[in-house]
């Protein structure tokens, strides 16, 4: 078992009356790379907040290896901060900027000469020392806003949506290298992103949140494919949504119908009657794509594809409507492997890949299932 | 025709406003004493003024007048612009009204309530109510340099200081005041200049103990122009044109 660090437990926090966070409960391990994932006002950017002193609980508690942290100023806690736009001082040296941290442990010159340099080489920016701010790229400023934060040995650090700042290339460049410095620093790191491909390839674990609430707690597997309720299958990737009826239920297995067949599933780890709806969910790349000819499957035709390079993604219509994201690797044998539009075909997938989730009140399994009640 | 008569027309604004100041240059060092003919070269009204105690004295009255208003309405200034900034309290937007009021209200009707004040407080006229009165009217437009510079400031600067160990004063020390500081040499600079040239609320509220060089000039003028008054507009020329540079200066340094 590992060793919490920072123990958040029944943190709530209302702006003008809104509740922001709503009595949250989390436990951050020591040395884990662990991401919050939201859309924006899920109350990620607050939690964060609250983690580095900037905003007070309303009520709940914060403990460091068991130290109460709740009403301790942000200068007095032992963690830091890189913040979503760097915040570097602008008046300051690229080695100012670094150093500011240790002259305020007022620790001695020769010594701060020395790990201010020894962070900036973490980050390979030691010849940049005499420049201002404003003379570096994006990127650069990223990286000295990191060495700042690191130069302190902080037991965590704090990462406000730090490369939402930067383009495509150097995010990916920059996401490889946080994921590096973790690994050597051995600091915990609390990342903060909207982004979920970010959070899936760097993160131990990812905490998905949404209107102040925990919807889950796993690691990137298993938030992806075992999502524990719709909001997070919908914010994680791309997901289809088949509609599903309990036919019959056995010992380990459930048959359940979906368009019409009748397909054999594993049994879920909720509750399940005979005729209940559930959804049926397929990741695009779970999705197979038959032969019009092929005896299983439901059918379709092809109204889009996109060439992705490694991918061919596809929307397939099915007859009743309803809209199918295919996403399909290119096979070794078939490299000129194509559809047309209007091409018809059949939508299977491999047993074993669908994943269940129960109705849930604001979305039934079908559309007709609200005009009913 | 259509591409010189834009440029004869600009001629004609910038001859408009820079002919009075050049003839006043020019009959500075005018050896004549009348001030319509031309007698030659000479600095003998620079001498003269220089040996017109009154005036010397004036001018000190003046610029220490005009420092210490602008450094008492600069500290005063900022700080008020902070308190707008970074708080919310009740009567936020009537404060913030009425600094535009006493900026834009005419300078007699500042002036004779300022004198009605004092006279009513029994403050002495000289240079405490001149003082009072200069950082009275100085005051707004510093509050309003410091809230522009301000509102473009990037909150999470403070934030990042304190998380680095910084207490909140130390924090105000580094990070706060160095950022703001070309705004606060605009506003302290700004100050000055209004302080050093205002005529208006200075009769009202100065003293036979302290004599101020704008109203110096203005009495001197009264009976007639003398040539010394050319010498020392040039003076103050030459100042504010140095004060000028140097605010410029620090200005674009502060930018690298």
């Amino acid at each position: 078992m590992k060793k919490t660090l920072l123990s958040l437990s029944n943190l709530t926090k209302q702006f003008d009356g809104k509740t922001v966070l709503d009595s949250l409960n989390l436990d951050i391990y020591d040395g884990e790379f662990i991401t919050l994932l939201g859309p924006s006002g899920c109350g990620k950017t607050t939690l964060l907040r609250l983690m580095a002193g900037f905003e007070h609980p309303d009520a709940g508690t914060i403990t460091l290896s068991g130290e109460d942290l709740t009403g301790t100023s942000p200068e007095h806690r032992p963690l830091n901060t890189v913040f979503q736009h760097y915040a570097l001082f602008p008046h300051m040296s690229v080695f100012d900027n670094v150093a500011y941290g240790l002259k305020m442990e007022k620790r001695p010159k020769e010594e701060i000469r020395e790990r201010v340099e020894e962070a900036l080489a973490m980050v390979q920016l030691q010849d940049y020392t005499r420049r201002k701010p404003h003379q570096l790229s994006g990127g650069q400023q990223q990286r000295v806003a990191i060495a700042r934060a690191v130069v302190k040995r902080p037991r965590l650090l704090l990462l406000d949506e730090p490369l939402s700042a930067l383009d495509y290339k150097l995010r990916r460049t920059m996401q490889v290298e946080l994921k590096r410095l973790q690994r050597e620093l051995g600091i915990t790191f609390v990342f903060v992103t909207h982004d979920q491909e970010e959070a899936l390839s760097m993160s131990d674990r990812v905490v998905v949140l949404k209107d102040g609430l925990v919807q889950q707690l796993g690691t990137p597997r298993e938030v992806y494919e075992r999502p524990a309720n719709l909001f997070t299958a919908r914010f994680v990737g791309e997901t289809n949504f088949f509609p599903g009826e309990v036919e019959s239920i056995h010992d380990g297995s459930i048959t359940v119908d979906v368009f019409g067949l009748k397909r054999t599933l594993r049994r879920p780890d909720f509750p399940v009657r005979q005729g209940q709806p559930l959804h049926v969910l397929l990741r695009p790349e779970d999705i197979r794509v038959l032969d019009p000819a092929d005896e299983q499957g439901v059918a379709g035709k092809i109204v889009e594809r996109n060439y992705k390079g490694s991918t061919l993604d596809s929307v397939i219509h099915l007859e009743d409507g309803t809209e199918v994201l295919a996403s399909e690797f290119f096979d070794e044998d078939d490299p000129a492997f194509d559809y047309r539009l209007g091409e018809p075909v059949k939508v299977s997938w491999v047993d074993g890949w669908e994943w269940l989730l129960p109705e849930e009140a604001d979305e039934p399994v079908h559309e007709d299932a609200l005009t009913d009640a | 025709m259509t591409r010189w008569l834009p440029r004869v027309y600009l001629g004609l604004v910038y001859l408009l406003l820079y002919v009075p100041i050049g003839v006043l240059v020019v009959f500075s060092f005018n050896d004549s004493r009348s001030g319509y003919t031309w007698g030659g070269l000479s600095l003998r009204w620079y001498q003269s003024l220089f040996n017109n105690n009154a005036m010397v004295e004036a001018m000190w009255n003046s610029l220490w007048l005009a420092l210490s208003a602008a450094t008492v309405s600069t500290i005063i200034g900022a700080l008020t612009a902070l308190a707008l900034h970074r708080y919310r309290f009740r009567g936020k937007k009537v404060l913030n009204g009425m600094l535009f009021v006493v900026m834009m209200s005419p300078e007699i009707v500042l002036a004779i309530s300022l004198l009605a004040l004092f006279l009513l407080v029994g403050i002495q006229l000289g240079y405490v109510s001149l003082l009072l009165a200069h950082v009275t009217f100085c005051l707004p437009f510093v509050v309003i340099t410091v809230m522009a510079r301000l509102s473009g400031f990037d909150e999470s600067l403070p934030e990042a200081a304190r998380d680095l160990g910084a207490s909140d004063f130390t924090m105000t020390r580094t990070v706060l005041i160095p950022v703001i500081m070309p705004a606060l040499l605009a506003g302290w600079l700004l100050g000055f200049t209004l302080s050093l040239d205002d005529v208006v609320v200075s009769t009202f509220v100065s003293g036979p103990s302290y004599e101020i060089l704008p109203l110096r000039i203005y009495s001197m003028v009264r009976v007639g122009l003398k040539p010394e008054v050319n010498a020392l507009g040039t003076l103050l020329l030459v100042f504010s044109l140095v004060m000028l540079m140097l605010s410029q200066w620090i200005l674009t340094r502060s930018k690298r």
